[in-house]
């Protein structure tokens, strides 16, 4: 397990892999997951790499997988889910095996269908067919002593004498689609000049298309004409408008005996195509088995080459050259992957693997666990962490849901957080199989360790505030007592309960339950709230501020700490530190029970009053009888706190560029090592440049020759960033008493608008009135308490962390370490 | 049989749970006249003497409480029938 404190080390490898043990070691690192190559062929066209025909091998692979995927789900078969079992790359002889496979199948397929459709049009014919034998039964009632029968071509020379003698009335049959059908009239009468009479009658079933399987509407139709010419008209005509033309028998009889004869086929056709169905079914399914194994297969194999293409064959053509970042700490497992991958082969050379140095800066990596990837992933979405920089997200695993449950603070809304967050965490292996849940599931249940732990501090800040659903809990007594007689409380309406005589003693934990059926409750939990938000936003700013210090003290900046850090946080806790502990000193100096009266609480100055007359040199008048400050020499430390603090402003503003200044000129003269620039101070300080120079890149910063108006220009920002961040990201951490106070107040109006209606019902059948409201009172505390407030809440938190905290000492501007992993690829490619 | 889909017999369900774990507590509460609740209890804006307010207030609470308990063994009620349709539910789709 590696530590959170700062990203792990990373190492620039060579690997050195025999061309016969490539695909196996590959594998075996893609098994690990803990490279990431680097692509040494960038300039080479896709298609012009070494390993372009395997990838195609595998393109074609995939492509018949695809097919017989689609033929299964056509069918509803279901693909068996495997998660436990996950096959390896194949080696070649199953390669070889898996395509042949493959090949079968696919072909096997293709015939099938194309016998399926051969076969359905031959059926789709043997019925319309026989609907048209059916359905001309009424055209020919009175046709049929004439023995007209045009179609009937093997009837001999008679009737073609019959018919040429006569010169009467000639029929073709057929069918046509419905929508045809009047087009196909007009056509008709058009070029015979109404010569041709046409009798046809709708089917009722729809009849399906052979090749799409669509249901279409189809009519019978029966030309009756006069001639050889027109028949031939007739016939071009029929051909154009797609109608299929049928062989129909004039005489009764003959037209049941082919009736008859139509029958039988259409039986055997039925069976043949069950038949095939069944068939079909039957190699699918035995397909469906294996389908999901081969098809990881595939994609393991396929991400082998694409990641082989990323090497460089040498020059002597002896062994394949590859670039990689390693995190330190797992070069042995490398070592391990690698000498397996040529030991499988059978080779007799080992690969190796070679570190090198470089100045490039390295991904960053940081190692989670299932708890902390959600931490991470909240301070990665702002930006990643530049490489080796202190990570942030160590201290958000605590300082997230605490602050968040600051403005959440209810108990009854923070056991439902904790419930929910403890069901997914508990059933987090069957949860984690599901995999079509959709977007929203999958933030649930990925921050499902930040809902617990929201749900538990929640609790806690509940306890604190005294709140469950907006009603408090008496558990150890209220320390307020009553000192009027019955007749002053019967005749006044409102009564101030002084604390001088009425508190005795204090509530052990949290708040007094008393205070939630006071009528100046909200004055005082304002006063209470609004002081807590400063002094915890103080207190997580002086936090950021210092770890600033680790990063300095890490990338050798000791300068810094001197020039950037000590004027900031001299500033932040000289006039803001000094805010928080008048804000204490407030609360312990005045007491109700003093008898000396300006430690009275009325005799209390405002604190914010006197910050701003500290900052502008001002004096306020108090009260009679009280005084303006709350202990000797207040003044003149106020007055010095404000001199040191401006001091600290020109300190910030050019202490760095000043000091650059200087030091560039001298450093000029120095002989330049690795003939770069690495940073500002580290050369200057006499310090030998390690030959890792990544650590030295100066955590990204590289002011490689900047010139001197730029760095003032920087500073200068900085500065003034600075300056302004103290005041507004205070006043900022204000939400925690906006949200908090909103969070109560929503949480009482719902109880008194909602609930209390359901209480305050008559006996007995108003216990069914209280059932209903109940149930829509605890849809009400869902939607709105737990979710519309607990999401906004997070975000607020969020922005806390990123802004006002982040802003004091994170840089966020390196890349993250993507490995070449398989799992991580068959996961994403599932996503998709 | 099935009355509802999986998720709304889902949704009974925990709403059914809460509800017998949230009334039977409230009952509780109303039926030791907790001072929380006072709020909460159907009296009048004015009595004419103290000992009336008393009564009213004590009979409230005790009828409050009652009322709660009621509400509570619908509740269990509806926890049944949702148990039910949840379990049917989960049948049709295993089978």
């Amino acid at each position: 397990m590696g530590d959170m404190f700062r990203s792990e080390q990373m190492a620039l490898c060579q690997m050195f892999i025999q061309p016969e043990a490539a695909y196996t070691s590959v594998s075996e690192l893609g098994e690990t997951g803990s490279v990431q190559f680097r692509d040494l062929n960038c300039n080479v066209n896709i298609f012009q790499r070494k390993f372009v025909t395997e990838v195609r091998r595998c393109d074609e692979l995939e492509r018949k997988i695809r097919y017989i995927e689609t033929e299964i789900k056509k069918d509803g078969i279901a693909l068996p889910d495997i998660q436990d079992d996950i096959p390896r790359a194949p080696n070649p002889r199953e390669i070889i095996d898996l395509e042949a496979h493959l090949e079968k199948t696919e072909s096997e397929m293709i015939e099938l269908a194309q016998n399926e459709v051969n076969m359905k049009s031959n059926y789709l014919e043997l019925t319309e067919l026989r609907k048209v034998l059916e359905n001309t039964q009424g055209f020919f009632s009175d046709q049929e002593v004439l023995n007209l029968d045009s179609s009937n071509r093997g009837a001999g020379v008679v009737d073609e004498a019959t018919v040429q003698h006569r010169g009467r009335l000639g029929f073709v049959a057929g069918v046509i689609n419905r929508e045809r059908v009047f087009g196909f009239e007009r056509m008709l009468w058009r070029i015979s000049r109404g010569n041709v009479f046409l009798k046809r009658s709708d089917l009722d079933a729809p009849l399906n298309d052979p090749a799409t399987g669509h249901p279409i509407y189809k009519t019978v139709f029966v030309a009756f004409f006069q001639g050889e010419q027109l028949k031939n008209r007739i016939k071009k005509v029929c051909t154009g408008f797609h109608a299929s033309l049928y062989p129909c028998p004039s005489s009764h009889n003959e037209r049941e005996e082919m009736v008859k004869n139509v029958r039988t086929r259409l039986e055997d056709l039925k069976l043949v195509l069950s038949q095939t169905e069944d068939h079909r079914s039957r190699v699918l399914a035995t397909v469906s088995k294996n389908l999901p194994s081969w098809s990881i297969m595939v994609k393991k194999m396929k991400a082998i080459y694409h990641t082989l293409n990323l090497f460089n064959m040498d020059v002597t053509k002896k062994c394949l050259i590859g670039e990689c970042w390693v995190p330190t700490k797992d070069l042995h497992i490398v070592q391990k992957a690698l000498s397996d991958g040529s030991a499988a082969v059978g080779s007799t050379i080992p690969s190796f693997l070679n570190v090198i140095d470089t100045n490039e800066q390295p991904p960053t990596f940081n190692r989670t666990n299932k708890f902390t990837r959600g931490f991470q992933n909240l301070i990665d979405a702002y930006g990643i962490a530049s490489y080796r920089e202190c990570n942030p997200a160590l201290y958000t695993c605590i300082t997230f849901p605490f602050l968040f449950a600051v403005m959440f603070g209810d108990l009854g809304h923070g056991i439902i957080l904790l419930l929910f967050g403890a069901w997914m965490v508990l059933s987090e292996k069957k949860l984690a199989r599901i995999k079509n849940g959709g977007e929203i599931w999958n933030i649930f249940f990925g921050g499902r360790y930040i809902i617990l732990l929201m749900g538990l501090f929640s609790c806690y800040t509940g306890l604190i505030y005294n709140d469950v659903f907006s009603k408090s809990m008496n558990i150890f007594g209220s320390n307020w007592i009553n000192n009027y007689n019955t007749s002053t409380v019967l005749t006044n309406k409102h009564l101030q309960m002084p604390p001088n005589t009425s508190a005795v003693g204090v509530y052990p934990l949290g708040l007094d339950p008393i205070w939630q059926l006071a009528d100046n409750k909200i004055i005082f939990l304002n006063s209470f709230k609004m002081k807590l938000s400063i002094i915890v936003g103080v207190l997580h700013m002086v936090f950021g501020v210092c770890m600033s210090v680790c990063n300095f003290v890490h990338f050798k900046k000791y300068s810094s700490i001197f020039l950037e850090f000590v004027p900031q946080i001299l500033f932040l806790l000289l006039l803001f530190g000094y805010m928080v502990f008048m804000m204490f000193f407030k609360w312990f100096k005045y007491s109700p029970h003093a008898t000396f009266q300006p430690e009275t609480p009325g005799c209390a100055p405002s604190v914010l009053i006197m910050f701003i007359n500290m900052m502008l040199f001002k004096n306020t008048k108090p009260f009679v009888g009280c005084n303006e400050f709350m202990f000797d020499s207040q003044e003149g430390l106020q007055k010095t706190f404000v001199v040191i603090g401006l001091i600290c402003v020109p300190w910030m503003l050019l202490g760095k560029p000043l000091y650059i200044k200087f030091t560039r000129g001298r450093r000029v003269s120095h002989v330049k090592h690795n003939g770069e620039l690495t940073g500002n101070m580290e050369l200057a300080e006499g310090e030998t440049p390690l030959p890792t120079g990544n650590e030295q890149a100066g955590g990204a910063h590289g002011h490689e020759e900047e010139p001197m108006s730029e760095v003032f220009i920087h500073q200068g920002i900085h500065t003034i960033e600075y300056v302004l961040s103290t005041i507004s990201h205070t006043a900022s951490y204000l939400r925690l008493w906006a949200l908090s106070l909103a969070h109560a107040q929503l949480s009482e109006v719902l109880w008194n608008m909602v609930l209390s209606l359901g209480l305050k019902m008559p006996p007995y059948t108003g216990a069914i009135g209280l059932f209903v409201i109940f149930g829509a009172w605890c849809l009400f505390t869902l939607a709105i308490l737990v979710m519309m407030e607990g999401l906004s809440a997070f975000l607020h938190t969020l922005r806390l962390h990123w802004v006002e905290f982040m802003s004091k000492f994170y840089e966020g501007l390196g890349y993250a370490f993507q490995p070449f992993s398989f799992k991580a690829i068959i996961d994403g490619e599932e996503e998709e | 049989m099935k009355i509802c889909g999986p998720k709304c017999s889902l949704c009974g369900l925990i709403i059914s749970v809460w509800g017998i774990v949230q009334l039977v507590l409230m009952g509780l509460f109303f039926y030791i006249h907790s001072v929380a609740l006072i709020e909460d209890l159907p009296l009048l804006e004015e009595y004419e003497n103290l000992d009336a307010f008393y009564t009213a207030a004590n009979a409230a609470y005790t009828q409050n409480a009652y009322n709660c308990w009621i509400a509570a063994c619908i509740y269990v009620l509806t926890l049944l029938l949702s148990a039910q349709q949840f379990y049917m539910n989960s049948r049709v789709t295993a089978n």
